[in-house]
């Protein structure tokens, strides 16, 4: 690191350099960036075009491949090339962060995960985009400002997600219950009635995913949302010390205190709680919409259905999921990676995934289609899930933001700090992690 | 060195070039020069020969130490509240991530270091001994015996990120390890069972690796020791601590030696059987691991210096106080350490002889 410094003045030499150079010819490049000079440059600075590369995770579905083959088919001095990263989200966090900070061109368009834009953004290493350029009207508001920071867009939404309540209607009706529950009061009489018939006898009622990783912080954020509370408010602030946020947190450390949610299933991950629902295990089951088609391959095949997540005093908001579409800042071509990211994240593109991935679209009227609906019998759930989505906290610092919340709820969780405690000591954590 | 080290090429031409070349030379005295000057170009040539090995270790070993001595002075980038960007240089804190871990980030340092220390001493005491007890079968004479080998070295043939997994579900909830128990044991929560399942996972894998290396020093052990030992009437226990333990120290000392090394970086058993975040596992290389993916290298590589040093410490006293002959030609300095390791390379020859 001897040329740390040397590197450091550099680059800034370079950014100074190409600052100046931009914003003198910055006036013709039509962005819709008017903040500092920076901005405005690179807005317009699309220029370049020829073949580029499409970094994302590894594509269990065949679907991606084949939508970049069309595009090949069609532009082929501009092709794009796949480049698989790792299954698990941290491992592509990393090897984009890694390629970034390397200044590499090997990445163009970069698959992000919906917390990341944040950090990417303030850390300049992907691009703000046009957004006048890109058909966001149309697309769920809650999904397209997970794209943004402060104010302008640097991501552009491709797939979605939103959490869905799973539940036994065999089940419920034979309890005498004909409407899947709205309140989580309503969720627990329920369960009660249900575990009088003969045959849930051993089942538990509830469960999401309480591990302590990732799932405990959107498992966390729902309840919390659903009760009315915030992590963080309009501005970025941390607000979790509140009596709102406590409720939400409460129903969780209340729900495994009296055996609501089994003592097991703090060690639930996604695959973790949806196996244990298709063995019968569970009742009720907050998961994402995948877990539907592999429900159907299950013992419990047409003995479940979806419906909007429970709250505290109605209908309760999930967590955003998904996926979006940014330009990095080091690559070359990036004429054509604008044109790619248009082309993949069309409301075509977005039907074909949606038809043959499931990957929940973030264009809103495809939810409405009705020959759709009938494959997909879950989407008007999700469409109300997903509209009434809370993003996790768009932060820079998001790793040591959702460690921080990890590290005060699992405690709770487990009875080895009260609620109220942990709240407190989250809010505190939070306050020094969003302070800079 | 230098009597042994010349060429045999040197003394091949010495009688020619003495004869024709310089006839009126008294060979006598053209002897010493000679030789002499053979003895430099060995050294060029030895210099020569060793330069793409100190080369190599240059750029795989020393720089990158030099560079995160280095890059552990800086410190975190900031962010500009006024444009949103983080700026685009690493300000210089010199010592600043040194006294931090030991000062506000000090509780999850020493966790992560008693955690470090803990799986080291625990695992490695378990698979020495049950690695020479495997050694000790492996040796015997009997039908299968192949084997018995095979299958004792599966283990250590399955990638550690693998077998972290085989674990995870082992130790799921309903997992077979709690099937087996009869009553649920949460293994993969934060608490003590994580540290034990971590535990198992690791003695499982690399015990096998300790017998390999015990095996291969109990395969060196002359038969005849063991006939006198038993007709002076010595009972199979005193065969063992007398005979074999001592013959086989060398070989186990390296194993113990390697085995330490490999404990104290331990990161992806833990970081895949029970997960990252979690306190009761959290080793140091997971500290490093965790600083470096929140972009945050200085602190980082502070950890990675610190987890460093702890292994060079280590190393160097495994070296000295117990005479591990490491280098095969007593490289330690020490009075001490040479003459141990002076008397484990008698008993290694003796062994081998």
């Amino acid at each position: 690191m001897k040329s740390s410094t040397a590197r450091a003045i550099q680059c800034s030499a370079a950014l100074a350099a190409a600052g100046l150079l931009l914003t003198a010819c910055g006036s013709s490049g039509g962005g819709s960036g008017s903040g500092g000079s920076a901005q405005t440059a690179s807005t317009a600075a699309f220029k370049g075009r020829g073949p580029i590369t499409y970094a994302a995770g590894k594509d269990t579905t065949g679907t991606v491949q084949t939508v970049i083959d069309r595009w090949n088919k069609a532009h082929p001095k501009e092709k794009v090339t796949f480049i698989q990263l790792p299954t698990d989200a941290d491992s592509q966090r990393q090897q984009m962060i890694q390629n970034a900070e390397t200044k590499s061109d090997a990445y163009t368009v970069l698959a992000t995960d919906v917390v990341w834009t944040s950090e990417f953004a303030a850390h300049q290493w992907i691009e703000p985009l046009p957004a006048s350029q890109f058909p966001l009207g149309k697309m769920l508001k809650p999904v397209v400002e997970t794209g943004q920071y402060r104010g302008k867009l640097y991501a552009v939404p491709a797939s979605s997600n939103g959490g869905l309540l799973f539940y036994r209607t065999d089940l419920l009706k034979k309890a005498g219950i004909t409407q899947p529950p709205t309140t989580w009061a309503q969720m627990t009489a329920d369960c009660a009635k249900v575990k009088k018939l003969p045959e849930a006898k051993s089942m538990s009622c509830y469960a999401g995913q309480f591990q302590k990783y990732e799932g405990l912080t959107v498992n966390f954020a729902e309840a919390v949302n659903s009760a009315g509370g915030r992590i963080v408010d309009a501005n970025g602030k941390p607000d979790v010390d509140t009596p709102q946020a406590k409720k939400g947190l409460d129903f969780l450390v209340k729900s495994f205190k009296d055996g609501t949610i089994p003592k097991e299933a703090i060690t639930y991950q996604e695959e973790d709680g949806r196996q244990a629902f298709q063995s019968g295990k569970l009742v009720f089951l907050d998961n994402w919409p995948y877990v539907y088609s592999l429900a159907q391959k299950s013992a419990i095949k047409g003995k479940f259905a979806v419906a909007p997540l429970p709250g505290l005093d109605g209908p309760g908001a999930s967590s955003l999921g998904g996926s979006n579409l940014a330009l990095s800042s080091f690559a070359k071509n990036k004429a054509t990676a604008l044109d790619f990211m248009k082309f993949f994240t069309s409301e075509e593109s977005s039907t074909y995934f949606l038809k043959n991935a499931s990957l929940a679209s973030p264009y809103a009227d495809l939810y409405d289609n009705a020959s759709l609906d009938k494959q997909f019998p879950y989407l008007p759930d999700l469409k109300q899930s997903i509209t009434k989505a809370v993003p996790r906290p768009r932060v820079v610092q998001y790793g040591d933001v959702t460690a921080a919340i990890q590290n005060e709820v699992y405690p709770a969780l487990t009875g080895k700090k009260s609620s109220a405690q942990a709240l407190k000591d989250l809010q505190s954590d939070l306050r020094k992690l969003t302070a800079q | 060195m230098a009597d042994t080290a010349i060429p045999p090429r040197t003394a091949a031409h010495r009688p020619g070039t003495t004869a024709t070349r310089r006839p009126g030379r008294p060979p006598a005295s053209s002897r010493p020069r000679r030789r002499s000057r053979a003895t430099a170009g060995t050294g060029r040539l030895a210099a020569l020969l060793v330069s793409p090995t100190l080369l190599v270790l240059t750029i795989v070993v020393i720089y990158p130490t030099l560079m995160a001595l280095d890059e552990s002075l800086y410190g975190v980038k900031g962010l500009d509240p006024k444009t949103g960007f983080i700026s685009a240089t690493e300000p210089f804190v010199g010592l600043k991530n040194y006294t931090d871990i030991f000062t506000q980030a000090g509780d999850r340092f020493w966790n992560a270091f008693w955690n470090t220390t803990f799986f080291t001493v625990v695992t490695v005491s378990l698979e020495t001994m049950i690695g020479v007890a495997m050694a000790l079968i492996m040796h015997r004479a009997f039908r299968g015996r192949g084997l018995v080998r095979a299958s004792i070295l599966v283990p250590w043939a399955i990638p550690t990120a693998i077998s972290g997994l085989l674990w995870k579900w082992i130790f799921n909830a309903d997992g077979i390890a709690n099937v087996l128990l009869g009553h649920q044991v949460l293994w993969t929560a934060d608490g003590f069972s994580a540290k034990v399942a971590v535990v198992i996972a690791d003695v499982w894998k690399t015990a096998p690796f300790v017998g390999l290396l015990v095996l291969a020093g109990l395969q060196v052990i002359p038969k005849e020791v063991y006939e006198a030992a038993r007709l002076d009437g010595a009972s199979a226990f005193q065969q063992f601590r007398r005979i074999t333990l001592p013959l086989v120290k060398p070989a186990l000392l390296v194993a113990v030696l390697f085995r330490c090394l490999d404990a104290l970086r331990m990161f992806d058993l833990p970081y895949i059987l029970i997960g990252a975040q979690k306190g009761s596992v959290e080793t140091l290389s997971m500290l490093a691991q965790n600083e470096a993916s929140n972009v945050r290298f200085g602190p980082a590589s502070a950890y990675a210096v610190l987890l460093f040093l702890y292994v060079f410490l280590i190393a160097l006293a495994f070296v000295r106080l117990l005479g591990a002959d490491l280098t095969g030609d007593a490289g330690g300095t020490g009075k001490s350490g040479r003459r141990r390791s002076r008397v484990a390379r008698r008993r290694v020859r003796e062994v081998t002889a």
